[in-house]
């Protein structure tokens, strides 16, 4: 079954079309990366499937439950608050700057959202989160604030708040990119770890090397549209089209 | 004269107290309409901001404390002196404490409210365990400020002749032809504000966990 599965997403900025007729679905266990030249609609699409934008057209659905549709005259419609509050459990987001809650310890940031948006008691909550921050090499850092870790450290703890909320899929745009070159590998450990647990991604990168060892099909954008996707080597190594080879080469030229 | 003006003492404190009571609290909705979406809403508080921060608060409190009688030709009663004076304070400070507000919320960066949306948190619940613990951190120092403005602008009930600290300094004053009631007004509101000073610096150190 496809966990994301996105139909012909239109999106526009002040008239501007960023997003022309992007259709794009995501099977279950499956790791996406995206790349794609600077401005060409990445992040704008990644935001339309976390529902942080709007789409103008095109239909959004998560596991076979519809979150937008569009109506009888082609303008996409949301369903109601309720159902895309259910919608928003399914999926959690990763962020290039972190956006972890400074005036929270790193316990608190992973626990608050389940005890308050999913009312789970405290106990459960961080039986959890100590579990997540195991996994993550961070069980003694609970007591912490954010602003005390590095941050590969900060990367994880939100990549283990995103994990409490239980998601059936994971989007990350661009989460090494705020970091030392040396602290990508401990995130991309991560990543791979919860590949081989079957976890969905979909992970807008600019580090080839990141999309080739993670990426079960790999993504090149352009100016709106999804020019070419296959394999890794399929893609990186061997593009067929014009523009995914500029693109390419001018990476390797940096 | 000292029971005089311990009393003149208790109602400034009590003036500041009861400003601070009503205008702190005031303020945030007063910040919300200035930020609503709704334009006439919008339109109407920066209004009222701009006139409570451009005009002279000894002005306004005239204008309080007269308006029942000349608008409603309601008598002026002695009570409503004090009631005047917590009115037009609370009024006045709710404004600059609104923009002090707004300037805090809109300094928080979008990335928390959208941490928090994806989060699912509602819209109610990122305002009051997201953005607003982030806001009374960053509002402190402007806030101690106005606060400290304040304790000095208790003063002003002397326009109306509230027997507040410096109304009452001023009649013992000229009554008993000296200049000691005056020094210890002076020293009443430098003490005054150095406690204030200090806890407001204990509330900021209480708050410096984190960054
Ligand atoms: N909120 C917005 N308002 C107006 N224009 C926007 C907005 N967000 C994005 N854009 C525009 O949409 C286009 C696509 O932006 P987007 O951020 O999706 O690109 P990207 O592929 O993620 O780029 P990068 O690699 O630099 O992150 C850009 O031209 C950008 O200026
Ligand atoms: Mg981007």
């Amino acid at each position: 079954m496809n966990v994301l599965e996105i139909n012909n997403l239109k999106k526009s900025f002040d008239g501007r079309e960023v997003l022309k007729d992007i259709s794009l679905s995501v099977k279950e266990g499956e790791v996406v990366a995206i790349i794609g030249p600077s401005g060409s609609g990445k992040s704008t699409l990644l935001r339309c499937a976390t529902l942080l934008e709007t789409m103008d057209g095109g239909s959004l659905s998560y596991l076979g439950e519809s979150a937008a549709a569009p109506d009888a005259s082609g303008k996409t419609v949301y369903r109601d608050a309720a159902k895309l509050k259910e919608i928003r459990s399914k999926f959690g987001l990763v962020f290039q700057n972190f956006n972890l809650f400074p005036h929270y310890s790193v316990m608190k940031n992973i626990t608050d959202a389940p005890i308050t948006v999913q009312k789970k008691s405290k106990a459960e909550a961080e039986n959890t989160a100590r579990s997540l921050l195991a996994k993550m090499g961070l069980s003694d850092r609970a007591d912490a604030y954010p602003y005390q870790l590095s941050g590969g450290e900060q990367q994880r703890v939100s990549i283990a708040r995103a994990l409490a909320m239980g998601p059936k899929m994971l989007f990350f745009d661009e989460p090494t990119s705020a970091l030392d070159p040396e602290l990508t590998g401990e995130i991309l450990h991560v990543i791979q770890a919860l590949a081989r647990e079957n976890m969905t991604m979909l992970i807008v990168t600019h580090e080839m090397a990141f999309a080739r060892s993670v990426a079960d099909r790999v993504i090149f954008m352009a100016g709106g549209v999804i020019v070419e996707e296959g394999t890794a080597e399929q893609v990186i190594d061997d593009p067929q089209n014009e523009r995914t080879r500029v693109f390419l080469a001018k990476l390797t030229r940096e | 004269m000292l029971q005089q003006l311990g009393m003149g003492m208790l109602t400034s404190v009590l003036i500041f107290t009861l400003t601070l009571l009503g205008a702190l609290p005031l303020a945030l909705p007063i910040a919300f309409g200035r930020m609503s979406r709704f334009k006439p809403l919008s339109m109407l508080m920066r209004v009222y901001i701009s006139v409570m921060r451009g005009t002279p608060l000894m002005l306004q409190l005239l204008v309080v404390y007269f308006a029942p009688w000349f608008v409603f030709k309601i008598p002026l009663s002695n009570g409503y002196r004090f009631y005047a004076v917590i009115i037009a304070f609370v009024l006045n400070y709710a404004a600059y404490f609104a923009e002090i507000y707004r300037a805090g919320i809109e300094s928080i960066p979008k990335g928390q409210y959208e941490a928090a949306e994806v989060l699912g948190y509602s819209k109610r619940q990122t305002f009051s365990r997201i953005i607003f613990p982030q806001m009374v951190k960053r509002i402190l120092p402007p806030t101690t400020n106005e606060i400290i403005t304040l304790v000095k602008d208790t003063s002003l009930a002397f326009a109306i002749g509230v027997l507040e600290m410096f109304t009452l300094s001023k009649q013992i004053a000229s009554a008993e032809k000296s200049m000691v009631p005056y020094a210890a007004a002076a020293v009443f509101y430098y003490i005054f504000n150095a406690v204030v000073a200090w806890a407001m610096e204990r509330i900021e150190h209480k708050l410096s966990y984190y960054r």
